[in-house]
């Protein structure tokens, strides 16, 4: 089980829950899992986000191993300039 | 890491300067081709009405017009961000802000085209409308798109709100309960355009049900899927080639005329070019956001900081988008903090739709956080790079938006500025000196790169990403210091859609580390060949033979006695070897590593004018590993300028009825030569542990500390502060004459 940081806005989903509990072993089981377990978190799962898994963020990676012991940070979608 | 390099940290001269410096670079404009048309855009001279009717019969018939297209020529696009995109280039039903197209017209010269726009025939019916964050947030607010509304966003805001954002943790009323002092302020900056010399332009040319692109873009794959998607097409069916590009910091990363010259190529049969005025870049290509802001931080008596909360509305123009997420999620990021949160609210008005610029949402919000920091200093007599290094960020840091920091070179800044001259350099009467930090995130993504050798010896390296700041003379050192080559060997050309795999848009700072890494692998797959092809010839093993400075060597005397043999001999031989040799690389490399900055900068305020003189500036920046450190200083030095033109100047201005009154570099002032001191760097080099050579992007974080490092310094000098950018000299002579 990975505990995974929700941002502050989307805590009104995970009733009030800054850190939750996903088994998954890579990026996608854990946002699917998040979803299953938290459906209103699936608007903002489909619009884009980004995972940052022991201090580093991912974009769309879909394969990046998570270990029961990993920092997992779900964060929007980076956008630059 | 201690690694020794042999090109990286060394200037050799810019790959594509003699091309620029002789006129020879084909940019957006240049390229002509045989029957070409010109295309010219009708837009709405209302901040918001519906269109009652629309004539376009009288323009199409007048001589030498070959197509006229409005909205109707468009297909319904059922993604949803691509529709937008579609609504923002050709107006559906309403114009939504002064300069909204709504007709284009291709004719066989730009006069009988821009003769044509007079004829069409155009009822409005005017609408509210509302341009400013704070009103447009407003219950009762004019709605720019009903059905928008976020669905965080609350009841006690307007339908225009189209998202809203929460990060931090800790108890905030608990950590404000810590302080000797808390303070709280508001603060509002202006719109922002990224300034880019070259106008939009681009020419697409339909052949068939297929079409080429030639345009000035950040991302030409990106313009190539949106183009497809709104014009009925697959991907495959258009390929869009990159030009060279004079400029785009943000701005060039979605589209405006392209898919309005590619429709009109369609129904015209012919080519079509475009090339926006400097008018049409101000009303219709989008600016960074404006915003509204509190900043609420609570300081003990000794400098530390117990608490920080932060409230951002940003304006982003006539549709929907997301971004003062980057701005919440940065706002306090350089600090360790037990309590903070940043809120932030994305807010559409009667603008043109916002677009990135430069480390998009970050200056606006580190300003407003940077400018109460000061004034915390100054309040309880504190030293303010003192009070910044008590509460940096380091490594081990939780940052203010989640992730926990690996090694940053926060502290690293904040000490070298500490000990730099310019700290410590006396100042006169009415001047004053202003610090400020700034933090960019930098990401990874998808990357493609394919590395040919030719048989000379010659690398030809092939990537997807415009190069918009010096990427072309990184990647090729980061090729040379890879494969032990002169840089002189490398040549790196950016690829059409059709040449190379997919690559993401240049942005985010991303291009120097992703491509590098994909550079690196490409590199690795050649020596790797190269290393298998000499064992074949001098019939060894092949774990007998090994690369080192450019050529395949045997690994000592029990391999045998051979000469080295060097990339060109190996090349040389290639058809008789097994064919060419070459690597490549796709994939989507993250772990970019974040970046941190620091500015100081001397201001002397003219009391009777207003005026503020740039002094001095002193920028210092963690690049990781600096590849090659006069581009990285021209990054350095052009994000300061920019950032001085937004705290300074620059700014769109509407007048009641909406209507843009600057839109021109005549009374939108941007920084030139004369306004500026020399911008002097210090390049600090942590390296990010994600990238074999430690590379971090440099791109975006330089335009971050300038808005507050000038306001802290203009307060100090005129001895009031300013709430609002830009400073402009009638807005510094008002607050000194109030006080």
């Amino acid at each position: 089980m990975a505990d995974v940081t929700i941002w502050g806005s989307l805590r009104r989903y995970t009733d009030g829950a800054e850190t939750v509990e996903v088994a998954a072993s890579t990026s996608r089981e854990l946002l699917e899992a998040l979803v299953a377990a938290y459906p209103g978190l699936a608007d903002q799962v489909a619009a884009g986000v980004s995972l940052s898994i022991d201090g580093e963020v991912y974009k769309d990676a879909w394969f990046t191993p998570i270990n029961p012991d990993s920092e997992v940070i779900l964060m929007p979608l980076m956008v630059g300039g | 890491m201690g690694r020794e390099f042999k090109i990286l940290g060394t200037t050799p001269p810019r790959p594509d300067g003699i091309e620029k410096i002789t006129g020879k670079a084909l940019f957006g404009a240049d390229l002509n081709v045989t029957g070409m048309l010109h295309g010219a855009v009708l837009r709405s001279p209302h901040a918001h009405a519906r269109i009652v009717s629309l004539d376009v019969s009288a323009a199409a018939a007048l001589p030498g017009v070959k197509a006229v297209i409005t909205a109707d020529d468009f297909a319904e696009v059922e993604n949803a961000a691509n529709r937008d995109t579609l609504h923002n280039c050709m107006a559906h039903g309403r114009v939504l802000y002064d300069g909204h197209a709504l007709a284009a017209v291709a004719a066989v010269s730009k006069s009988v085209a821009r003769a044509a726009l007079n004829l069409i025939r155009v009822e409005y019916e005017t609408l509210p409308h509302v341009t400013d964050v704070d009103a447009a947030m407003q219950p009762g607010a004019p709605v720019i798109h009903q059905g928008k509304k976020h669905k965080l966003a609350g009841d006690d805001v307007s339908d225009n709100v189209v998202g809203y954002y929460s990060f931090g943790h800790g108890d905030i009323e608990a950590g404000f309960a810590q302080a000797d002092t808390v303070l709280e302020r508001s603060f509002k900056t202006a719109a922002a355009h990224q300034g880019y010399i070259e106008p939009n332009a681009c020419l697409a040319d339909f052949k068939g049900d297929k079409a080429d692109l030639w345009v000035s873009t950040q991302g030409h794959y990106l313009v190539r899927d949106i183009c497809a998607d709104i014009l009925g097409m697959e991907s495959s069916q258009l390929r869009v080639t990159a030009a060279e590009i004079g400029g785009g910091f943000g701005g060039k990363t979605t589209v405006f005329l392209e898919p309005v010259a590619l429709a009109l190529s369609r129904k015209a049969g012919k080519p079509v070019k475009m090339v926006m005025s400097r008018e049409e870049v101000f009303r219709a290509t989008g600016p960074t956001m404006s915003s509204s802001m509190d900043v609420k931080i609570g300081m003990t008596a000794d400098g530390r900081i117990t608490a920080a909360h932060a409230r951002l509305r940003y304006q982003g123009g006539a549709f929907p988008y997301a971004m003062v997420m980057m701005g919440a999620m940065s706002a306090f990021a350089a600090y360790d903090l037990d309590h903070v949160q940043a809120e932030g609210w994305d807010v559409m008005t009667n603008r043109p739709k916002m677009i990135s610029y430069r480390a998009p949402g970050a200056p606006m919000a580190i300003y407003a956080v940077e400018a109460v920091l000061d004034e915390l200093c100054q309040k309880l007599d504190l030293d303010p790079l003192e009070v910044r290094l008590l509460n940096a960020a380091d490594e081990g840091t939780k940052s203010s938006y989640g992730p926990t920091f690996k090694a940053i070179g926060l502290k690293a800044c904040l000490k070298a500025a500490q000990a730099h001259p310019h700290y410590s350099a006396p100042l006169g009467p009415n001047q004053g000196r202003g610090v400020s930090a700034g933090f960019w995130f930098n990401f990874g993504g998808q990357v493609s790169v394919s590395m040919a050798i030719t048989p000379d010896g010659t690398v030809n390296l092939t990537e997807g990403n415009p190069d918009i700041g010096g990427s072309r003379a990184s990647v090729s050192m980061m090729a040379a210091e890879e494969l032990g080559i002169p840089f002189e060997q490398v040549n790196t050309v950016i690829g059409d859609t059709g040449a190379i795999g997919f690559s993401d848009t240049t942005d985010g700072s991303r291009v120097t580390f992703t491509v590098g890494i994909a550079t690196i692998k490409a590199a690795k797959a050649v020596k790797a060949e190269c290393c298998k092809r000499v064992a074949k010839i001098w019939e060894i093993d092949a774990d007998a033979v090994e690369w080192i400075d450019g050529a395949v060597h045997p690994t000592g005397h029990n391999a045998g006695d051979f000469p080295p043999m060097s990339l060109a001999e190996i090349a040389a031989m290639a058809g008789r070897t097994g064919g060419p040799i070459a690597g490549h690389f796709e994939g989507a490399p993250d772990k970019a590593g974040v970046s941190f900055g620091v500015h100081i900068v001397d201001t002397q305020v003219d009391p009777e004018t207003g005026f503020t003189k740039i002094l001095r500036y002193t920028a210092f920046q963690d690049a990781g590993k600096a590849i090659h450190p006069d581009y990285v200083e021209g990054q350095m030095q052009g994000g300061a300028v920019q950032g001085i033109g937004w705290a300074l100047n620059e700014e769109y201005i509407y007048g009641e009825d909406g209507v843009l009154q600057n839109a021109g570099f005549l009374d939108y002032r941007i920084p030139v030569a004369s306004d500026l001191p020399m911008i002097d760097t210090v390049i600090i080099e942590v390296p990010n542990p994600g990238h074999p050579f430690g590379v971090r992007g440099v791109g975006e974080t330089a335009i971050v500390p300038p808005l507050a490092a000038i306001s802290n310094a203009v307060a100090r000098a005129a001895g009031v502060r300013l709430y609002a950018l830009p400073m402009s000299p009638p807005r510094i002579l008002a607050a000194m004459d109030h006080g």
